[in-house]
């Protein structure tokens, strides 16, 4: 087991390197690079070449790599072109909004997904499952910006029950301990501030969990399907086990596990989508990061650290599920 | 698609065409004792044959296309998206008016907080230019299908290639493509497909076309690669080195057409996903930056997020479309998916 783990995490490290490089050599090759965005397409050549210089850009871009990896190692990630504070600040400052979004839209899109799923097997070609099977097929089809927009407008502006954006109400007095609102109200027995998070996480979370969500109820439909066919499931019947006992030893434990990695996979879309989401919600976590360093001048430190940490993130997710797989299923021996 | 591999029914099809004649030619030369045998046989292979002969052999394909003739939804699918192509095809002669014409009885009406809307001549209302919104609905179908093809049609040609060499190859090339597959996978699609558009010094349609065929470059390689290494060690691949085929035509005659139903599946399920991803870029204000062009995805992730408290139908009206051409193809992919699945032939 752990000379699985250590040869995962090599291969983890190898494929980070790989898009590190890449990613390095891409982002300053390409015109209209951080210096055009730094002074403006009318600066004087003498100007940009000093700035060129300042930025170290000036050198070959294997000592700049060189350099990069170096200084990264140490955990410097260099300082962001637009703001001029250190990468793992700026990061550091968005990271926690995103997680706390994400985890919220994961909670509802398991909660929900996995009895949904499981009713809609058992019930099969019943209503249930049709509009379930509808509901995931809609759910996958919709552009979850666009339902951003809907479920903001019919819940902010028309019905007022949801805050329309942002993280916190303006006015509430939190206190900032980990980054995360809602954890942080609990810390620091400030209830109100953490009853006031909740309440603006709700809607993101809604949005965001849409696709998780629609490919779990699916992935579970099926994955239980197949599960009730099985011989063993009859036996259990035939024995006269108890429906409890056998909806929870055989068949969700057997056909839980698609499931899981499912689970995984689903990282990479919470990801995509909280570029979307925190954009429509004004959220301010890691996805407007990106958004903003994208579209106000190529912002290379942020953007190169953001592409790492997101690739990092799903790849170590997806390790942690397929080694969860073996304490799951034990016929699973993780080569 | 006459390969013979890809029909692997056409063993009781040979037998209810053969026997009768291989056993008629049998009688006169055969001595007696094993003419009563072979006479038992001949009684046996007739029975076979006629039981056999109304269904006849069936390739993979066409007993594919029967069972997704016979599934509603993927009819349904299907539907959808004739229905897509044909407005696509004749979108200038189903548009009332020029989509790029301002009308001045619609520009007269522009304010900052209101925009026309319905009326007889212009069904939809006007778009904030003053132009007539159902027309721009109609020629964006034609965008929208050229963003939505030419993304997967890219992604699917790299993506085959990359597949077919590490599939066909095997060992170091093998390895080497793959570990930079992986490299694309460790990103999730929209984050790749963002970072590529902003290494483009200036976004164009073609930027935002090429960012997303690169996403589907991996998902294609891996689908096709896993499907070619597991017929090497098949029998019929194993048959045709025996007859002392060449390595290329094994490949590209045995091999490859074999594999290409799962990645055609896939196609179709990917161009859902591409129009919803062109979308999504456009919304990120990394799409085309021709506002002036008729296409889904840009109309609502550009004019329907800007107006969308002044007129929310701007961003209505092609969301739907959007929302119901991808379950179009969403919809038709799975049916083929389930079509070419032994597990659901009876």
């Amino acid at each position: 087991m752990l000379r699985v783990i250590v040869r995962r995490l090599l291969q983890l490290v190898v494929t980070l390197i790989g898009l590190s490089a890449l990613v390095f050599v891409w982002l300053r090759n390409l015109p209209g690079g951080p210096v055009e965005a730094l002074l403006g397409e009318r600066a004087t050549p003498e100007r940009r070449a000093l700035l060129t210089k300042a930025l170290g850009y000036d050198q070959p871009i294997l000592v700049q790599y060189a350099k990069f990896m170096q200084r990264l190692l140490t955990g410097d990630f260099g300082n962001s072109i637009r703001s001029g504070d250190p990468v793992t600040e700026v990061i550091g400052r968005a990271f926690p909004a995103t997680v706390e979004l994400a985890a919220a839209a994961m909670i509802i899109a398991i909660g929900l997904g996995v009895p949904l799923g499981y009713l809609a097997a058992r019930h099969r070609g019943r209503l249930l499952d049709n509009l379930s099977i509808g509901g995931t097929l809609l759910g996958i089809s919709i552009p979850i910006f666009f339902l951003g927009y809907l479920l903001k407008d019919v819940f902010t502006q028309n019905m007022h029950w949801f805050p329309p954006s942002g993280r916190i109400s303006t006015g509430v007095d939190n206190t900032d301990v980990t980054g995360f609102f809602v954890l942080d109200g609990l810390l620091t027995r400030e209830f109100d501030a953490t009853g006031d998070a909740l309440w603006h996480l709700i809607l993101p979370a809604i949005t965001l969990a849409t696709i998780p969500l629609a490919v779990i109820v699916r992935i579970t439909r099926a994955s239980v399907l197949d599960v009730l066919n099985e011989d063993y499931v009859r036996t259990a019947e035939a024995k006269g086990l108890r429906h409890k006992t056998i909806r929870g030893r055989h068949i969700l434990r057997n056909g839980l596990l698609p499931v899981v990695t499912t689970i995984g996979l689903q990282t990479g879309a919470l990801l995509s989508g909280a570029v979307l989401t925190e954009r429509v919600y004004n959220w301010g976590g890691l996805g407007t990061l990106i958004y903003d360093s994208i579209s106000g001048g190529r912002d290379y430190p942020v953007l190169q650290a953001l592409i790492l940490l997101a690739a990092l993130v799903f790849v170590l997710v997806n390790l942690l599920v397929d080694l969860s797989y073996a304490f799951i299923d034990p016929r699973v021996r993780v080569r | 698609m006459s390969d013979p591999i890809i029909q692997p029914m056409v063993g009781p099809q040979r037998e209810s065409v053969d026997p009768s004649s291989v056993t008629e030619k049998r009688e006169g030369t055969l001595p007696r004792g094993i003419d009563r045998l072979g006479e038992r046989k001949r009684a046996r292979l007739e029975q076979l044959a006629q039981a056999t002969a109304d269904q006849g052999g069936v390739s993979l394909v066409r007993d594919a296309l029967r069972r997704l003739r016979r599934n509603p939804t993927a009819m349904v699918g299907a539907g959808i998206v004739a229905l897509f192509v044909l407005v696509a095809i004749f979108a200038p002669l189903l548009a009332p008016h020029d989509p790029a014409q301002r009308f001045d009885e619609l520009t007269k009406n522009l304010t900052v907080d209101s925009i026309p809307g319905a009326s007889s001549e212009f069904p939809l209302g006007s778009d904030p230019l003053g132009r007539d919104f159902l027309s721009r609905m109609i020629h964006g179908s034609r965008q929208t299908l050229f963003v939505g093809v030419l993304a997967t049609l890219i992604g699917l040609i790299l993506g085959v290639l990359v597949g077919a060499l590490a599939g066909a190859f095997g060992g170091w090339v093998d390895n080497i493509l793959m570990r930079f597959t992986d490299v694309m996978l460790a990103l999730p699609a929209l984050l790749l497909a963002i970072s590529l558009v902003a290494l483009a010094s200036r976004s164009s349609q073609w930027t935002v076309i090429f960012a997303v065929a690169i996403v589907n470059v991996p998902i294609f390689a891996r689908l096709l690669r896993g499907s070619m290494l597991a017929q090497r060690e098949s029998d019929h691949v194993l048959a045709a080195r025996a007859l002392g085929v060449k390595r290329g035509a094994i490949v590209l005659r045995h091999m490859l057409p074999n594999a290409m139903t799962a990645v055609i599946v896939q196609a179709t399920l990917t161009l859902s996903t591409a129009i919803l991803e062109a979308a999504s870029l456009s919304f990120l204000g990394l799409g085309d930056p021709d506002i002036n062009r008729a296409e889904w995805g840009l109309m609502l992730g550009v004019d329907g997020q800007r107006y969308f408290e002044v007129r929310p139908e701007l961003a209505y009206f092609p969301a739907l479309a959007i929302i119901v051409v991808a379950l179009g193809f969403t919809l038709l992919g799975e049916g083929m998916r389930e079509a070419i699945d032994p597990k659901s032939r009876r």
